[in-house]
């Protein structure tokens, strides 16, 4: 097995298209346990720690976040909790301080697990996924076709993900998750919410309840259309109870689930309506409220 | 392949490491620290912690070669040659050592702990802690040991 540790970002891509056959590897969080607990071998590992242009974010012209590959969750806690709070709320949800020391957002990505953390919530705003090659130089792909089945994505086999361009918060934003305790688990399934209060349109995130994470599409269509009708961004008043149910039941609808280990599809299927529910209501209650102290 | 780095203050050099190694391996194995214990192998039990570069991490998910030129602090680096650490001493008299097998790791994750909140509330140890898994379940005499050491560190200072 080589051990290819290039020190830029342009050195990454050119290895990346010699050996396409090389996995990437971030934080580790992932691809050590496969290497400590399984017997499966890459051809080649493709160290990207050492590359300084992904390990930082900053503010594109447009209010976007562009936060390279390699930032880590800690990071995304520490630095980016006013501007994604979505983001930040899920990070904070990602195995323990050790992990989230090491863990990437870009990592999440490249892994395309189903359970991933940080890909509800980067669904629910409509994140774009900046990917690289030697050959085809950069591309951005919506986050909606980022995720192509289980524990795989958009990427050619030369292509690096660069990093993940983010709109910044316009609204409340929530995410919740299920698992056994708060820290250490993989979600039983998850869900994220992001009122944007400018385009007054919603979106959501579904995890660990469908063969990739999904967003739940009627839903939003849904909700989006109830507040606008009824004016009810303007009114800032509570949520009538029967919308909030209607929209827990369309989150619901949404998910493809299975049973597992973590839990039975019926179990997911509910789960979801409560997570759905809850996230609304607090989402909306401090919509509401921030409303109320401003005017 | 060679690494190259920094271990509790001194320049280490090793030949012939496989790639695909951990940073747990390298330091037990070819090093001679078992401090850091190797349990889980996944991340999930937080007894190989170590500082990387000055952050704790899982030293079993990081592979040897991202380790390479990097400055590393393990369990073994705490205390002051004979004299222990005020965590370990605390450990000590508190009774937080019951097997011993998730202490080191404890230790360090400990050690990051008060020296970025030195007055940590019972939740902000929890939350630092939870990576860190004592199969013995003493939780509360490290968390006893924890407000102890805190609370004589923050007078020495």
């Amino acid at each position: 097995m080589e051990f290819l540790t290039p020190m830029g970002w342009d050195e990454a891509l050119a290895m990346k298209a010699d050996r396409p056959d090389a996995l990437p590897l971030a934080g580790g969080t992932d691809v050590m346990v496969e290497l400590n607990l399984t017997a499966h071998r890459p051809a080649a590992l493709l160290d990207l720690t050492r590359i300084p242009e992904l390990r930082t974010w900053s503010t594109t012209a447009n209010e976007h976040i562009r936060l390279g590959a390699g930032v880590t969750y800690r990071q995304v806690i520490d630095e980016l909790a006013d501007q994604l709070p979505g983001l930040a709320m899920a990070a904070r949800t990602v195995g323990s301080p050790q992990i989230r020391n090491r863990g990437t957002v870009g990592g999440n990505l490249g892994a395309a697990s189903p359970a991933g953390d940080s890909h509800p919530p980067l669904l629910a705003v409509g994140a774009q996924i900046e990917v690289s090659s030697k050959t085809r130089g950069s591309r951005l792909i919506p986050i909606d076709e980022f995720f192509t089945g289980v524990k795989r994505n958009a990427l050619a086999p030369d292509e690096l993900i660069a990093a993940a361009v983010i709109p910044t918060a316009r609204g409340p934003q929530q995410f919740s998750k299920i698992g056994t305790r708060n820290a250490m688990v993989i979600a039983v399934c998850s869900f994220a919410l992001a009122l944007d209060a400018h385009t007054e349109v919603v979106g959501t995130g579904i995890g660990s309840a469908a063969p990739t994470p999904i967003r739940a599409d009627e839903a939003e269509r849904y909700l989006t259309e109830v507040l606008q009708g009824l004016r009810l961004w303007r009114r800032r008043s509570p949520l009538p109870e029967s919308v909030v149910r209607r929209f827990a039941e369309l989150v619901a609808e949404a998910a493809a689930p299975i049973d597992d280990v973590r839990g039975t599809a019926v179990y997911r299927r509910h789960a979801l309506s409560v997570l759905a529910r809850r996230t609304l209501t607090w989402a909306w209650d401090e919509y509401w409220a921030t409303g109320q102290s401003a005017a | 392949m060679r690494i190259t780095c920094t271990v509790n203050g001194q320049a280490r050099e090793l030949d012939d490491v496989w790639e695909g190694e951990s940073l747990l391996y390298v330091l037990r194995e070819r090093m001679g620290l078992p401090g850091s214990k190797n349990a889980c192998e996944q991340g999930e039990c937080g007894s190989c912690t170590v500082y990387l570069d000055g952050e704790t991490v899982c030293s079993c998910l990081v592979a040897a070669g991202q380790a390479d030129g990097r400055e590393i602090r393990t369990v073994e680096g705490l205390s002051d040659g004979e004299r222990l650490h005020p965590i370990q001493q605390a450990f000590v008299e508190t009774g937080a050592v019951q097997c011993g097998f998730c202490t080191p790791g404890l230790l360090v994750q400990i050690e990051d702990l008060l020296r970025r909140t030195p007055d940590p509330t019972d939740l902000e140890i929890r939350e630092a802690l939870a990576g860190n898994l004592c199969r013995c379940t003493g939780y509360e005499q490290i968390l006893e040991a924890v407000r102890l050491a805190a609370g004589r560190i923050r007078s020495t200072a």
